[in-house]
């Protein structure tokens, strides 16, 4: 077996066994519905550790893809009377269009001129759902028709629990075979020398553009999942807040690591949830939380306690 | 026609002429190298030829086309590969799948094909770790295979960047200095390497400071000055040209002279 085939089965076994433990450890309805958007955030962070991890780039816009794929959700069917799961897979295609518009462009600057770029690119979409209140119902947020496949309504949270489930599994398959292929190998080269990747025959400009475009696409999936599952969304969805939530769970889970987004994702989603014990001070809790997980781990959750572990094995 | 040719290379950075009418020529199975003084130039001229910078006059030509002034990787699909002064690794990566990435013009990449991790692409995944594990045996790295490369000592990185750049099988090798900061061994291991390149069909340029390595393996020497041709010839005659003994070689020339 090659080692490649080798991680493709740890991985994806890890995240089926915690996909199905989940539901008899905690089977409440509250419990269920938390899973569910931890698996829509890590289905979001995925993408985005394509882009950081795996091919060294940085977004701080990336809740603008989110939002997009949530509002096309939400808009199609109160506008255009299309149906929400069609206007969902149209705001995907929407923001890989949009990504790939404004992606070759942006990815030629580098460091913290593509961060501050893909900033502006975040912000500029969350201006768009704020103020264009006659489309978008502006801060208010607007209201999501229930979905319904084939004349059944798709609701409960057991069912949104196995759709957002088997999306990230699908997500998490996707990724690791990117992973494990010439593009994956093309886009850990460039991360590491731009020079050498191109004397070696990658189109640079090409491979950026193609891993930019499909975190877009995990974005608005997940925001468009977010949608359909929440039945409202409001501009948060695409906020700056939000962009710097989806990199805080790539980094804090371990950058190069598929199953380092889950983990950060499911933290940063579950924590505030738990935090809200210490009421006033939640944020600040959280922010120390991650300071610490940062300095004592300091690559991450998932590749420090491997690291860890190899570690401590005898010799 | 030669395989690769340069002509009238020229390129300032603000003030500073780094070339200034430089050419060559160099045919398929044969070994050109390249001396002069630190700052002469070898390395901007490698820059150029490479696409890595964009000449402000001068043209070349591959294989009989004109391929001046495009991106390195439309080079590199041409048969042009390099390795280079200032190591250039891939230090996330395997030794192996450091040379894996030299495969990357040899694999179809069909993006959609990878993505759902088609039998076709495990299969090309796996002709590509054959292949590359055949180089690192080559270049006698294959116990390092598996480790990451930044766990290698700098004479073997050298060498893993020699079998990165042959892995796209190219036509032309361009080296920059392979041999510097390498004991003797090493050196000798990488003449040894060079003339195996050479044999089997491959235009070899080398930029060198060791003046024995130069002496010994090429079959022509272009010894650059400031930017500009000094001279140009076989190695003897270089060896014997009184302005290059005079203006580059000096007293090592005198040594090479001898030692040769
Ligand atoms: N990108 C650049 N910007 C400005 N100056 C440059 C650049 N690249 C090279 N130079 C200058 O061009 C001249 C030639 O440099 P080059 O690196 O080609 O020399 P070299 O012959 O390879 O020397 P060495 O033997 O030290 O490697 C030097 O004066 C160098 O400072
Ligand atoms: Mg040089």
């Amino acid at each position: 077996m090659s080692p490649g085939t080798r991680t493709k089965l740890v991985v994806l076994g890890a995240l089926g066994l915690a996909l199905v433990l989940v539901p008899f450890l905690l089977p409440s309805a509250f419990h269920l519905r938390v899973a569910a958007l931890v698996w829509i955030n890590a289905t979001a962070a995925l993408g985005l550790a394509l882009l950081m991890g795996l091919a060294g780039q940085v977004s701080l816009g990336h809740a603008g893809f989110f939002g997009i794929g949530a509002y096309a959700t939400a808009l199609g069917p109160k506008h255009l009377g299309l149906d929400p799961l069609l206007s969902m897979l149209l705001g995907v295609a929407a923001a890989a269009g949009l990504a790939l518009l404004v992606g070759r462009p942006i990815l030629r600057l580098k460091g913290h001129y593509l961060a501050v770029a893909t900033l502006g690119l975040g912000i500029l979409v969350h201006l768009v759902l704020v103020s264009e209140v006659a489309i978008t119902g502006g801060p208010d947020g607007v209201q999501v028709p229930r979905l319904v496949l084939f004349g059944w309504r798709v609701a409960g949270p057991e069912v949104w629990y196995a759709i957002t489930g088997i999306v990230l599994l699908l997500a998490a398959w996707i990724a690791l075979n990117l992973e494990d292929s010439s593009t994956g190998r093309a886009l850990r080269a460039l991360h590491d020398s731009e020079i050498a990747a191109s004397v070696a025959g990658v189109d640079v400009a090409r491979h950026k553009l193609v891993v930019f475009v499909i975190a877009a696409v995990y974005a608005a999936t997940a925001g468009g999942l977010l949608a359909l599952f929440n039945r409202f969304v409001t501009p948060d969805v695409a906020g700056f807040l939000r962009s710097i939530e989806l990199v805080t769970m790539v980094v804090i889970g371990g950058m190069g690591s598929i199953l380092g987004a889950v983990v950060g994702a499911a933290l940063l989603t579950v924590l505030p949830q738990a935090l809200t014990l210490f009421h006033d001070y939640e944020h600040a809790v959280l922010g120390l939380l991650i300071i610490l997980f940062m300095v004592f781990l300091r690559q991450g959750i998932v590749p420090g306690l491997a690291g860890l572990l190899v570690r401590r094995r005898p010799a | 026609m030669s395989l690769l040719e340069a002509r009238g290379i020229s390129i300032a950075f603000g003030g500073l002429r780094a070339l200034d009418q430089v050419g060559f020529a160099v045919d398929r199975g044969r070994v050109l190298a390249i001396i002069g003084p630190n700052g002469a130039g070898k390395t901007t001229l490698f820059n150029v030829v490479t696409g890595l910078y964009r000449a402000q006059a001068g043209e070349v030509r591959l294989d009989g086309r004109e391929v001046t002034g495009l991106p390195p990787h439309a080079l590199a699909a041409r048969g042009l590969a390099r390795t280079f002064q200032n190591l250039q690794i891939f230090f996330r990566m395997s030794a192996l799948e450091n040379v894996m990435v030299g495969r990357h013009l040899k694999e179809r990449r069909r993006l959609w094909a990878e993505l759902l991790g088609l039998p076709s692409v495990l299969r090309e995944n796996r002709e590509s770790r054959e292949k590359a594990r055949e180089l690192l045996v080559f270049v006698g790295l294959e116990a390092r295979a598996e480790e990451p490369a930044s766990a290698l000592p700098y004479g073997a990185l050298k060498r893993l960047e020699i079998a990165r750049a042959l892995a796209c099988e190219p036509s032309v090798l361009m080296l920059d200095e392979p041999a510097a900061g390498c004991n003797p061994v090493e050196t000798e291991e990488i003449d040894r390497l060079i003339l195996a390149i050479a044999r089997r069909g491959v235009a070899v340029v080398l930029v060198e400071h060791d003046m024995k390595l130069v002496m010994r393996i090429s079959d022509r020497v272009l010894v650059l000055d400031q930017g500009r041709v000094l001279a140009e010839g076989t190695p003897a005659e270089v060896r014997s040209d009184p302005r290059v003994v005079e203006a580059y070689l000096g007293r090592h020339g005198l040594e090479a002279a001898r030692a040769a």
